[in-house]
């Protein structure tokens, strides 16, 4: 019986094991391999720390990842705010059918791919486009404007497409917090601000991390919004390992910033957890 | 009734695999290399069937290279980038030349693209389709615009857009009064070379209202007049003449750029015989006239001229007087190693402000 129990066990973490390992593990492990290698010659390499190092003493590098790190926060950021009092109405506030409806509207955006949503801000930000003609007939400016190819645009984008990862999270903590516990908040006093300090956001902590994180991570990682709304100024880390990849096949060095960016985004991770007194535990859990 | 047929014969086939007269040919090329048309004329001809992959220079090597040179039966990368990937990857077999018909190249462009792709002896690539990038200009509203570096003129601020890629670096050179290709052999000089483009390209960086990465994103940007002057291929200038008879390809003072698109065998390739019945194939005047249409641009095959469409030749005669003819700089093959040079070129310009 206890043997059965263990194959069954053995069975059914087989294909999770095999995901991780094959398509994880195993190129990670590549990849690594890769990083450590210096090109000397046509076809000669030798094993180094050199590329490791380009990443350090090309000031252009680190500053890329810099601006691409502290870009990925602001967004997260402004995620956040523009998702809790969304998520809030959703769980809270909206009943029934209007509610599914609103949920539904926060989802639909997202049945189309990442390629056309930019498209869409594309249109909309160019000099010749919506906005730009609008503000035109509207006579609040005299020739056309250009919104697009800028920071602005950059966020606008990251922040569009990462809003449903944030509001899914936090419907789901704030459904489980039970509407007593807010009434029994305002009955003793508390006033919208400490109710909301006191007992909303502390129980929602966990949902705004794991939020954060995931929108953290996909801002940091995303390679389409910063390229094609931030033109001739994108300057994204993901965009750098791209080229250095396809463009001039220096593969070493597109493995190493790779190793280099999954090794920063995990401290910074880590030190936003330590910074708010959470776990990836309490997250998860 | 007759498909219906085929259909049966190619099932048969491929059950029988052992029969192996049916293949399949995975050709990774450009867009417009492989028309439809052409795709089953083919077919229907011989039986085999074609898999088109689109790409570019950069994602064929690299693509290539992640396998090994596997995956593909038959890639066209550009004549220029072939000896370098094959020294430092080996990613292609030497071509059997006796399996080609001669005849039908221009024997002119036929021995210059074997010559460029000779790795120790061996030949590597035949070419296929060749063309030049240069200007594309919208002459009513930037007829200041002759060479490269007058993309950077105060006149045009703001409404240029160029890649930021390798051949702008080496447009960039010559309209500078360099000869970037003399200093191929020579990396130190080569720095030198790039450094002051550099420079240039960094200092026009206000000029430039975006960097373009693909076509369809140039002809947008011209065709809703945000961009009067662009760097860019002639096809895609002809195109848009078609819409505007303002705007058109234009070949710089200096110099259009001109490319060669080759077959080339990629080292692990499964149809070898497959992929040669093809480039004998498309290389017929008329199967040529037919991908010309497609792609704008001529190809190696000799006669074919004589199908071009009337209105294809006008643009190219008006874009192309004889001296801007004699004038094009042809790509050297690229030594393994340049392109690391030009990447940091080309991460620095990205970087400024």
């Amino acid at each position: 019986m206890k043997s059965g129990a263990r194959l069954g066990l053995i069975l059914l973490l087989t294909p999770l094991l095999l995901w991780l390992v094959l398509l994880i593990l195993i190129p990670h492990v590549d990849m690594f391999l890769v990083s450590l290698r210096e090109r000397v010659g046509v076809g000669e390499y030798q094993v180094s720390l050199a590329n490791y190092l380009t990443f350090f003493q090309e000031p252009l590098y680190l500053w890329t990842f810099l601006r691409t790190a502290v870009m990925s926060i602001m967004a997260t950021l402004i995620t956040l705010l523009i998702a809790f009092p969304v998520s809030y109405f959703i769980a809270k506030i909206a009943r029934g059918r209007s509610r599914s409806a609103l949920f539904l509207l926060c989802l639909v955006p997202f049945w189309v791919s990442e390629l056309v949503r930019t498209f869409g801000w594309m249109i909309l930000l160019r000099e010749t486009g919506i906005i730009s003609n609008l503000l035109q007939w509207a006579g609040l400016v005299s020739g056309p404007v250009e919104m697009l190819y800028n920071d602005a645009a950059i966020m606008v984008g990251l922040v569009y497409t990462s809003m449903l990862f944030m509001v899914v999270p936090l419907v789901t903590t704030l459904e489980s917090l039970p509407d007593e516990v807010i009434e029994a908040g305002y009955d003793l006093g508390g006033t919208n601000t400490s109710v909301m300090r006191e007992i909303v956001i502390p129980h929602a902590a966990p949902g705004i991390v794991s939020g954060s994180i995931v929108v953290f991570m996909l801002s940091l990682g995303n390679y389409l919004t910063p390229t094609m709304l931030g033109g001739k100024d994108s300057l994204w880390f993901t965009e750098l390992i791209y080229s250095q990849f396809i463009v001039r096949f220096n593969w070493e060095l597109g493995a190493a910033f790779g190793f280099m960016l999954l090794l920063l985004s995990s401290l910074i991770v880590w030190g936003m957890l330590r910074l708010t007194g959470q776990t990836l535990e309490r997250t998860m859990g | 009734m007759k498909t219906q047929f085929l259909m049966t014969t190619t099932a048969l086939v491929v059950t029988f695999g052992a029969v192996a007269q049916a293949d399949t040919l995975r050709l990774l090329t450009w867009g417009g290399y492989a028309p439809e048309e052409v795709v089953a004329k083919f077919e229907e001809q011989t039986g085999h069937t074609v898999e088109v992959t689109k790409s570019n220079n950069e994602e064929m090597i690299a693509k290539l290279r992640a396998t090994g040179g596997g995956g593909f039966d038959l890639a066209q990368p550009s004549q220029d980038r072939i000896a370098g990937p094959q020294a430092e990857f080996g990613i292609y077999k030497p071509m059997d030349l006796s399996k080609i018909d001669a005849d039908l190249f221009i024997p002119s462009m036929l021995e210059a693209t074997k010559g460029n792709t000779t790795v120790g002896g061996d030949v590597y690539g035949v070419p296929h389709i060749w063309g030049t990038s240069g200007l594309v200009v919208d002459t009513a509203q930037a007829a200041s615009v002759k060479d490269y570096t007058d993309l950077c003129n105060d006149d045009v601020a703001g409404k240029v857009s160029y890649r930021l890629k390798r051949p702008t670096l080496i447009g960039f050179a010559f309209a500078m009064g360099e000869d970037p290709f003399a200093a191929y052999g020579d990396p130190a000089k080569y720095e030198e070379v790039m450094a002051k483009v550099e420079e240039a390209l960094i200092a026009c960086k206000a000029n430039v209202k975006t960097y373009w990465g693909g076509g369809d994103e140039l002809m947008g940007l011209v065709r809703s007049g945000e961009v009067v002057a662009s760097m860019a291929w002639d096809t895609g200038g002809w195109k848009l003449n078609e819409d505007n008879p303002d705007v058109t390809f234009l070949a710089p003072a200096s110099g259009a750029l001109g490319w060669v698109d080759t077959f080339a065998l990629p080292a692990k390739g499964k149809a070898d015989d497959v992929a040669y019945e093809w480039i004998n194939f498309v290389m017929q005047p008329e199967v040529a006239a037919m991908i010309t249409a497609a792609a704008g641009n001529f190809t190696a095959s000799k006669g074919a001229d004589e199908f071009a469409s009337d209105e294809l030749k006008a643009r190219y005669q008006a874009s192309f007087p004889p001296e801007a003819i004699d004038n094009i700089k042809w790509y050297p093959p690229v030594p393994a190693g340049l392109e690391v040079i030009e990447g940091g070129v080309l991460d620095r310009v990205k970087a400024a402000n």
